[in-house]
C-alpha cells in the first residue's frame, strides 16, 4: 500500500512537471497532424480515405508521445541528481522505473487520441475492431516506452538521448509498415521490420481497421508482450548496474 | 576501537574503487544509536562514497553494512525505509514548491496525504521557509535551498540521518540554523551520521568522530578522548616581519614553563598549559628587535588533534563556523 503512495506520486509529478507542459503537449499533437498531412496530399485522395493511414498515425503518435520526454524525465533527473532521491526511497528499483515510465506510457496512449479523434469526425470508423485496437496500443506504448528508457540508460546526456532516439525512431516509420506494408520494403531491409516492436503494433492495427496483415492477431500478441518485457528487463538491469555505480 | 554493542551502523572492511582511486579503502565504522557520528577529512578523502554505499546509491567492492541489524551488503536498499539522507547537492525538483517538494519526498516513503502536506507545513515553518513554501525550488538561495533538502531528508522522521557536508557553501546564517536543528534533532533521539570538512563543525556538533584520509580512517573516537591531549592547552601563534632572527634560546631562557615551535618561516608557536601572555612574550621579542606582525591567542582544539593526528595543514580545511567557540 504504501509503495503504491509512493508510485502513484511518482506518475503525478512528472506529469505535472514534463507530460502536460504546453510546449510537450502541442509537440504531441502536431506532429502526427503533419504526417497525416503529408500522406493524404501525397495520396491524392481525399480525407475520407483517412482510415488507411490511420494505423500509421496512431502508431507515430506513441511512438513520439512515449519517448519525447522520457529522455528529460529521466535522464535530466539522473544528471541534476533528483534521481538519486528516487533510487533512496525504500521501493524496488523495478517499481520505481514503472512508475518512472508510466507517464510516458499514457502519454503516448493520450497522443493516440488525436488521430482516433481525427478518423472519427471525418470517416465515422465503423467497422473498426476497438477491442483489438486500445490494447495494440497500450502494448506499443509499452513497448516504445521501455525501448526509450533503454536508450535513456545508454546515454548521459539529454542531447544524446534526443540523438539516439531519433536515430532509432525515424527508420522505424518506414521499416515498420506504418505507410506502407512492410512486405513493399527491399527484400534486405525487410528482416530488420520483424526485429521491431512497433511492426507488430501496426499490423494489430491493420487487423483492426483493414490493410496488409503479416500475422495472426495472437502471434503479434504475443511477440509484441515478449519484447516489452525483455526491453524493460534489459534496461532494469543496465540501471541496475550503471546507476547504482 | 572496538566497535560499540549497541550500534546502528556497523561497517566492516568496506572498500570502494574506481579505477586505481582507492576511493574507500577498508574502513570500520560503528555508530551508536543516539549518537552523533562524524566523518571528518579533506576534499577527496571519501567522505561522499562512503555515505553512498551506506544509503544505498553505490555498491561497495567489499566488506560489509548493517544498518539497524539489517545486511544491507547484498542488497544495497534493504534499509532505506530507516534512514533519512542528506546529499552533497540540493538535488530537489526545480520546477516544484517547497511545499510540494516536501510533500512528494513524504510520498516517496508512503506517507498519506493529510500526514505529509501537516509535516511539510511543520518542518516549512521549522526551517524558516514559511514564507517561501509557494515559490519553486529553482528561485531559492542556496542556503534555502540546503534547509529545505534537510526538510525533505526527514519527513518520514527517520531513526537515522545521513548529511553529507551539509553546511558547506551557504550563507552563516543558515549554517547557524542547520547546525542548531540538527542538535535539536540528536536530543530528540535520531541517531545523525554527519560528513564534513569542517573541524570546528565536527567539535561542536558530533559525540564520536573519525578523521578519514586517502579513503583510510586515521583515528576514530569519542570527542573528548580525542581532545584530552589537548584539554586545558593554550597556544600564542606569532608572526614576525622577513629577516628577523628569531633568539629561541633566549626565549627558552626567559620562558622556562613554555614550549617553542617554528611552524613556517616568520612564525613561530608557542605553548602552555596555562593561560598565556601574549604582550609579555611580544615585547621581550621587539626588544631584542623581532618586529611583530601579529599575534593569536587561542585555546588548543581539535583542529590541533587533527593536524597532529593526520599531518593535513588546517588551512587547507577552513571555513566553519565563524561565531566563536564552544560547544552546543
Ligand atoms: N564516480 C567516480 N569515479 C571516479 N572517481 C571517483 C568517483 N567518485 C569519487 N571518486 C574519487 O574518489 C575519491 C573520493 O571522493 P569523494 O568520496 O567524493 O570524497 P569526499 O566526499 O571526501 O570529498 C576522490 O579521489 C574522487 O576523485
Ligand atoms: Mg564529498
Amino acid at each position: 500500500m504504501n509503495r503504491w503512495i509512493a508510485c502513484w506520486n511518482i506518475v503525478l509529478k512528472d506529469m505535472k512537471a514534463y507530460y502536460l507542459k504546453p510546449p510537450n503537449v502541442s509537440w504531441g499533437l502536431l506532429f502526427p497532424l503533419a504526417w497525416a498531412g503529408m500522406f493524404l496530399i501525397r495520396s491524392g485522395q481525399g480525407v475520407h480515405s483517412l482510415v488507411s493511414v490511420l494505423p500509421g498515425m496512431i502508431a507515430l503518435s506513441v511512438l513520439f508521445g512515449t519517448s519525447s520526454m522520457l529522455a528529460v524525465a529521466v535522464t535530466f533527473e539522473k544528471k541534476a541528481k533528483a534521481f538519486e532521491r528516487l533510487v533512496l526511497a525504500p521501493i524496488p528499483l523495478w517499481m520505481l522505473m514503472l512508475a518512472k515510465t508510466s507517464g510516458a506510457v499514457v502519454f503516448g496512449m493520450f497522443n493516440a487520441l488525436v488521430p482516433i479523434l481525427l478518423g472519427l469526425v471525418f470517416s465515422g470508423l465503423s467497422g473498426v475492431a476497438w477491442s483489438l485496437v486500445a490494447p495494440a496500443i497500450l502494448l506499443m506504448a509499452l513497448a516504445s516506452t521501455y525501448l526509450s528508457l533503454l536508450l535513456a540508460v545508454l546515454a548521459t546526456e539529454v542531447f544524446e538521448v534526443q540523438t539516439l532516439s531519433n536515430f532509432v525512431r525515424f527508420p522505424m516509420i518506414f521499416l515498420c509498415g506504418l505507410f506502407f506494408p512492410v512486405t513493399a520494403l527491399p527484400e534486405l531491409l525487410q528482416p530488420f521490420s520483424y526485429l521491431l516492436p512497433i511492426t507488430y503494433g501496426v499490423d494489430l492495427l491493420h487487423h483492426a481497421m483493414g490493410g496488409e496483415q503479416l500475422l495472426s492477431v495472437g502471434v503479434d500478441f504475443a511477440l509484441l508482450a515478449v519484447f516489452c518485457l525483455l526491453l524493460f528487463a534489459v534496461s532494469l538491469r543496465s540501471i541496475n548496474r550503471h546507476w547504482i555505480g | 576501537m572496538a566497535p560499540a554493542d549497541d550500534a546502528v551502523i556497523r561497517v566492516r572492511g568496506l572498500v570502494k574503487r574506481f579505477g586505481d582511486v582507492h576511493a574507500v579503502d577498508g574502513i570500520d565504522v560503528a555508530v551508536s544509536e543516539g549518537g552523533f557520528f562524524g566523518f571528518l577529512g579533506p576534499n577527496g578523502a571519501g567522505k561522499t562514497t562512503a555515505i553512498s554505499m551506506l544509503t544505498g546509491l553505490a555498491r561497495p567492492d567489499a566488506g560489509s553494512i548493517e544498518i539497524g541489524s539489517i545486511d544491507c551488503s547484498r542488497n544495497p536498499k534493504a534499509a532505506q525505509h530507516l534512514i533519512g539522507v542528506v546529499p552533497d547537492e540540493s538535488n530537489l525538483y526545480p520546477e516544484l514548491t517547497g511545499f510540494e517538494n516536501l510533500c512528494f519526498s513524504g510520498a516517496l516513503y508512503g506517507l498519506r496525504k493529510k500526514v505529509r502536506q501537516r509535516k511539510a507545513e511543520e518542518l516549512l515553518d521549522l526551517f524558516g521557509l514559511e514564507g517561501a513554501a509557494e515559490r519553486k525550488f529553482s528561485g531559492y538561495s542556496k542556503g534555502m535551498k540546503r534547509r529545505l533538502v534537510i526538510a525533505a531528508s526527514i519527513m518520514h522522521e527517520p531513526p537515522l540521518l545521513f548529511l553529507d557536508e551539509p553546511t558547506s557553501g551557504i550563507d552563516v546564517e543558515s549554517s547557524r540554523m542547520i547546525r542548531s536543528l540538527l542538535a535539536a534533532l540528536n536530543r530528540n533521539g535520531t541517531t545523525i551520521f554527519l560528513t564534513t570538512h569542517f573541524i570546528d563543525e565536527a567539535e561542536r556538533l558530533c559525540d564520536r568522530i573519525a578523521f578519514i584520509v586517502n579513503g583510510k580512517i586515521v583515528r576514530d573516537d569519542r570527542l573528548e578522548r580525542l581532545l584530552q591531549p589537548v584539554q586545558g592547552r593554550y597556544a600564542l601563534t606569532v608572526t614576525v616581519s622577513g629577516g628577523c632572527v628569531v633568539p629561541y634560546t633566549d626565549l627558552q631562557q626567559a620562558f622556562p614553563g613554555l614550549v617553542f615551535h617554528e611552524t613556517a618561516e616568520n612564525e613561530l608557536r608557542i605553548e602552555s598549559s596555562k593561560p598565556l601572555k601574549a604582550g609579555l612574550l611580544v615585547r621581550f621579542l621587539e626588544d631584542r628587535c623581532v618586529e611583530v606582525v601579529e599575534a593569536r591567542k587561542r585555546q588548543l582544539s581539535l583542529e590541533d588533534v587533527f593536524v597532529e593526528v593526520t599531518g593535513i595543514g588546517s588551512s587547507s580545511m577552513t571555513g566553519g563556523v565563524k561565531e566563536g567557540r564552544g560547544r552546543r
